[in-house]
């Protein structure tokens, strides 16, 4: 492994939603706030920076990861889907967000990043989730806002959507 | 189940004349929200060249500074800054208190610090981590002095007293009395008392503080934007602590704020902080509070021990009530303190009729954290202890606790009804809620579920609580803590001015502008729907603005996000808005018409004839005229370009003579009851039903009333089950992380069932009444009425954590069996961690001995340890940087030996502080020779930490400690092997150090 300067900052290069992304980092610095002040991408939200909340959520080389327990360097390389990778297009929503939209499963919106990205790559590997998996998957964030059920109709709304989009593709 | 529940707010339907308020359509919010693009605080850009500060805090609840050395702080490269309270002082003046006393209030410490967490340094420079890295080279010496943390505790005689200003620690005492009490409770058959502490707690948003100034030393101005929400009311007390008029005080928030729920208010504090910064440093700065800093240090709600008693007819009939309340405000009395005693002050009878009420309010001062505005503000303590009462009536009497609920309601005939203690009850059908609820809750069958439990031998219990949900705050509610007399000096407060403003532009499109700071609550939303129904068009036609900037907008001491005004006050004021607009350009559609403005109405993006309904013209061509030519329009229709509308309810009259204060406009009702199971082996509670029957006058917005009623259970059974701000005897913090505070997740919040029926209140433009507070002040009691009759105990006190309910159904938890390695608090909420255990290092007993006093040897084998100095044979110093958790930071350590008999045994005792925390440590070790060459050592210790490192809690202290001492042992043995001859020894220093140094013990 490459050692780093502790005083010194550092090229990191990784693939953000698809696209070369590139910023300088110290070593310590997070990956959350690497993300939010060094690249811009506000979307990915910070509330305990201790690994509890979730708000920080997002996909690194396909798995669910703290951005505020990653650090920054840690990334270097890595493939990183986050929030603002979410929408088909600027003007459209994806089925999972219009799902939250539709069910009003989101209030501030703070902790939302996080659980949709939670939910996004779970969708894509459990199709047809009970509402007490989903319940389970999302026992890592927290809202202060919505009392959960909202969210969890979201996204039993969206698998059922998902799934059956799935089905009408492949049948065609 | 959860189909069901939020099918409401699905059912939307497009293309027909029917009013877009009531439909619970999608809110305009979200796409933002939903990838990414939400705009708070933290995500707005900065001016180049801004600052960032971070916060050094205190470690103690109460201590004297006796110096603060900020020199090798202020040499580190990239700092700009270091303000002490004297330099704070230098440049502001005290924050406003809200009794008359002669104390003050700063942002930060002057010479004493009175609770941990207080802020006692700003480090300001060019960007956190090294404003952070700064603060750690501060060096702050405290003299600690005694602190108490219980209300009652604190006006005990001898007790250490917080301000001289406010002697025995009583900041306010007032004693209050409605009808004829005494001769009520003289007369009545029986009298029952409850007596009541309600903890701390707080519904802790996810986003935290966050605040951005600057300061035009040209025109002495500030700029500030703020994730504040209101009351606004803070903004003369901001400005006056910045000693500048109110017109140089600009205040903007962000477009989205990351929820509030009251505690957001406790942001401004730090707002005069960091325009203080910025005004010492020329440079815009900015600060964004840390978890651990919010939940340490921001605001809490107060936590108050009542007692009540009421005298009570043998029907169940309440008489009169006794109230008996210590507030605890914690170290400060902030603005608006002692509102939350006052919020209440019209409601103390809750949903009955009471007509006879005495009331003893004193407000205590104690070395927490300063309290402030908090979901309920008011309501939960004051419910707690009400209706824990009327369910010991009804066991004290045998009777149904709905029987006496059902008893003592206001009658259904009496609205509008003026309570004893002067709040007018708008409207209402208690009685017919109660039996609407009973009915679609299936009361009848959960009580079949109770016996069935039961006699299975299952815990099962079911809960009632009737609440009257107060909202739209009167601004003059808080002189009731005056007397009469000063009242008439001070002049007269009253009302809440909303305002709202509605703009057209020039090719007709509609602008709604609002000060009412919304952090989540989709304003926008509401107002679009309610603007959209007098222009006849959709909401999506109308942009809607809820930002508030105090340099442009309309605003007023009321705007705010608090006090559930929205809905009742502030969307009400832009329907007025609307109207008045709708009534001129009616006047100039009907001269283009040629009909009588009577005869104008406004439908689907039309300005028609209601007559000829062909005779129109399209709304954006009568609207735009005012901009394209105003000198063609009709001489009494005025201009339609913007309308800006301030309303405030004349029913909002300020305190009597006789203290008698509406201290709310209006009354939304709720009821509720529940079933609870709790586990025998776990003593978990387990939630089977909770049904809440809401009436909140009409309803604007389905989805989003049955949003605010979800989020309000979830936060209130998190208080109920979960949480706490806990404080050790000496006022150390113990709940400084997410994962020691703990709040409800997806697996612990069940849907609650909901009910609605719609009152319209009389008072408000659109009927509706506020909605948002009632489950945080109906669910806590309701949730422990069931868990009490569940075990069939009296007394029942918040959090109803397992542990605590083990206490009431086993009694006090016999102490762990000693042996092993062990570490850990000997009680919960005791810092103190007790511990022993043993190691093997090669060499001899004169070996190790000789290494574990030999400077050299420790430095090499203590975790983290940088320098040992020898200052006598038996003292040493030493610098340590240790991390536990989250919290990493330097300590400088100081131990002595004594007692030592060598090479068989020694005790060590020292200190450790750093800027994470302090602490003091005791341990002896014995060494004795194992029988191959080698040495066994056998260690005890006995340690106290406190500051950030106890903050973060027992639970990680635990492990830590053994990770260190292990990790001391392993470097001493590996130092022992590799030095062959010269042995291993074990330092004892070092596991002092390391033991004082995180553990200390006690002082
Ligand atoms: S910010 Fe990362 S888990 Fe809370
Ligand atoms: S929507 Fe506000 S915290 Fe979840």
């Amino acid at each position: 492994m490459t050692r780093l300067k502790a005083d010194a900052r550092h090229s990191v290069r990784f693939t953000l939603n698809g696209r070369p992304a590139e910023g300088e980092a110290e070593p310590r610095m997070l990956l959350s706030d690497f993300l939010r002040h060094q690249l811009g991408a506000t979307g990915t939200h910070v509330g305990c920076e201790h690994g509890v909340c979730g708000a920080c959520t997002i996909v690194v080389d396909g798995m669910l990861t703290r951005s505020c327990l990653t650090l920054a360097a840690q990334a270097d390389g890595c493939d990183l889907k986050t929030v603002e990778g979410l929408a088909p297009s600027a003007d459209r929503l994806g089925v999972l967000q219009q799902a939250f939209r539709r069910n009003h499963a989101l209030q501030c919106g703070f902790c939302t990043a996080g659980i949709l990205m939670s939910l996004d790559h779970y969708l894509a590997k459990n199709s047809a989730p009970t509402e007490a998996e989903t319940r389970d998957l999302l026992s890592g964030h927290i809202c202060r806002c919505t009392g959960y059920t909202p969210i969890i109709q979201a996204a039993l709304e969206a698998a059922a959507k998902l799934a059956s989009s799935k089905k009408e593709t492949s049948d065609a | 189940m959860v189909q069901a529940a939020v099918q409401s707010a699905n059912s939307v339907d497009q293309g027909d004349d029917r009013p877009w308020v009531g439909r619970s359509i999608e809110r305009v919010e979200d796409a933002a929200l939903l990838s990414g693009g939400g705009r708070f605080i933290d995500d707005l850009g900065v001016a180049p060249g801004t600052l960032h500060a971070t916060i050094l805090r205190s470690p103690h609840a109460h201590a004297d500074i006796l110096s603060i050395d900020i020199e090798a702080a202020k040499r580190l490269p990239g700092v700009t800054a270091v303000l002490t309270g004297e330099a704070v002082k230098a440049v502001t003046t005290t924050l406003v208190v809200g009794v008359k006393a002669p104390v003050e209030c700063w942002p930060i410490a002057m010479d004493r610090v009175r609770y941990v967490g207080e802020p006692v340094a700003v480090v300001v420079a060019t960007d956190r981590a090294r404003a952070e890295d700064a603060a750690e080279l501060i060096n702050v010496e405290y003299r600690p002095r005694g602190a108490v943390v219980d209300p009652l505790g604190a006006l005990v005689s001898g007790a250490p007293v917080l301000h001289d200003g406010f002697p025995g620690n009583l900041a306010s005492e007032r004693a209050f009395r409605y009808g004829d009490p005494e001769k009520a409770f003289a007369d009545a058959p029986h009298r029952f008392s409850i007596d009541i502490r309600y903890p701390r707690n707080s519904c802790t948003p996810i986003e935290t503080y966050g605040v951005v100034a600057s300061h035009d030393a040209g025109e002495d101005a500030y700029e500030v934007l703020a994730n504040f929400q209101g009351p606004f009311s803070i903004h003369t007390v901001i400005a006056r602590a910045l000693k500048v008029p109110g017109n140089r005080l600009r205040l903007r928030t962000p477009p989205d704020s990351g929820g509030s729920f009251g505690v957001k208010q406790g942001v401004f504090p730090y707002i005069v902080l960091i325009a203080a910064a910025a005004r010492v440093t020329g440079r815009p700065v900015k600060w964004i509070e840390d978890r651990l800093e919010h939940l340490t240090a921001s605001v809490s709600a107060t936590n108050r021990a009542t007692t009540l008693s009421a005298a009570v007819a043998a029907d169940g009939k309440i008489l009169a009530l006794d109230w008996d309340q210590v507030e605890d405000c914690g170290a400060h009395l902030r603005a608006p303190e002692p509102a939350t005693l006052y919020r209440m002050h019209g409601n103390m009878t809750g949903a009955y009729d009471i007509r006879h009420v005495k009331i003893r309010n004193r407000v205590v001062v104690t070395n927490k954290t300063p309290t402030g505005l908090n979901r309920g503000f008011g309501g939960p303590q004051v419910y707690f202890a009400l209706e824990r009462l009327v369910q010991r009536i009804a066991i004290s009497l045998k009777l149904d606790p709905l029987d006496v609920i059902k008893r003592n309601l206001i009658d259904a005939g009496a609205f509008p009804y003026r309570t004893a203690t002067g709040a007018l009850l708008d409207s209402g059908n208690y009685q017919e809620a109660v039996a609407r609820a009973a009915a679609q809750g299936r009361l009848a069958e959960l009580k079949a579920r109770r016996d069935e439990a039961r006699a299975q031998g299952r815990l099962y219990g079911i809960g009632f609580t009737a609440v009257v949900e107060p909202s739209v705050s009167n601004m003059g509610y808080i002189t009731t803590v005056l007397t009469a007399a000063e009242r008439r000096k001070a002049g007269p407060k009253n009302g809440a001015q909303a305002t709202a403003t509605v703009g057209l532009d020039p090719v007709g499109s509609v602008t709604v502008h609002v000060a009412s700071v919304p952090q989540g609550q989709g304003h926008r939303t509401v107002l679009s729907q309610v603007v959209a129904d007098v222009f006849g068009l959709q909401p999506k036609d109308i942009r809607v603005n809820t930002e508030i900037d105090t340099a442009k907008d309309a605003w007023s001491i009321a705007s705010g996000n608090y006090a559930s005004r929205f809905a009742a006050a502030v969307a009400g004021t832009a329907k007025l808005a609307a109207e008045r607009v709708a009534g001129r350009l009616a006047r100039i559609a009907a001269s283009q018409l040629n009909v009588e403005a009577a005869d104008v109405v406004f439908a689907r993006g039309f300005v028609a004839s209601k007559h000829n309904p062909e005779n129109r013209i399209a709304f954006s061509r009568v609207a735009a005229l005012s901009h394209w030519s105003p000198g063609s329009l009709p001489d009494d229709a005025g201009q339609t370009i913007r309308e800006t509308v301030f309303w405030t309810p004349p029913e909002l009259t300020p305190p009597d003579e006789d203290d008698r204060i509406n201290s709310s406009l209006c009354h939304g009702f709720i009821f509720d009851f529940c079933g609870v199971e709790i586990d025998r082996v776990t003593l978990e509670t387990r939630i089977d039903r909770y049904v809440t029957m809401h009436d909140c006058g009409t309803i604007l917005h389905p989805g989003m009333v049955n949003g605010q009623i979800r989020g309000g259970f979830a936060q209130a059974l998190g208080a109920a089950l979960y949480e706490e701000y806990a404080y050790a005897e000496d006022g150390s913090f113990l709940t400084g992380t997410l994962a020691d505070y703990l709040l409800p997740t997806t697996t612990e919040v069940p849907e609650p069932e909901i009910f609605h029926m719609e009152t319209p209140s009389p008072f408000t433009p659109l009927g509706a009444k506020g909605v948002g507070e009632g489950n945080c002040m109906s669910t806590p009691v309701c949730l422990a009425n069931a868990v009490a009759d569940a075990l069939g105990v009296a007394d029942i006190t918040l959090p109803l954590v397992p542990a605590r309910l083990a206490e009431l159904v086993r009694g006090a938890e016999p102490p762990a069996p000693a042996g092993g390695a062990t570490a850990a608090p000997a009680r919960e909420g005791d810092r103190q961690l007790r511990g022993e255990g043993q190691a093997s290092v090669k060499g001899a007993p004169e070996q190790v001995w000789a290494m574990l006093l030999d400077p050299n040897t420790l430095q090499s084998v203590i975790p983290g340890c940088q320098r040992v100095d020898k200052v006598t044979d038996t003292h040493f110093r030493a610098d340590v940087t240790l991390g536990i958790g989250p919290v990493s930071g330097r300590y400088r350590a100081d131990v002595e030996l004594f007692d030592l008999d060598p090479p068989r045994a020694v005790t060590l005792r020292g200190g450790a502080t750093g800027a994470l925390g302090f602490g003091n440590a005791e341990g002896r070790i014995t060494l004795a020779p194992d029988g191959n060459g080698g040495t066994k050592l056998t260690y005890n210790y006995d340690a106290a930490i406190g500051g950030k490192v106890a903050s973060i809690g027992g639970r990680l202290l635990d492990g830590a400690t053994r990770v260190i001492i292990g990790q001391f042992f392993t470097a001493l043995a590996r130092r022992a092997g590799g030095g062959g001859a010269e042995g291993g020894g074990l330092s004892l220093f070092a596991l002092l150090a390391k033991v004082a140094s995180l553990f200390g013990g006690r002082r």
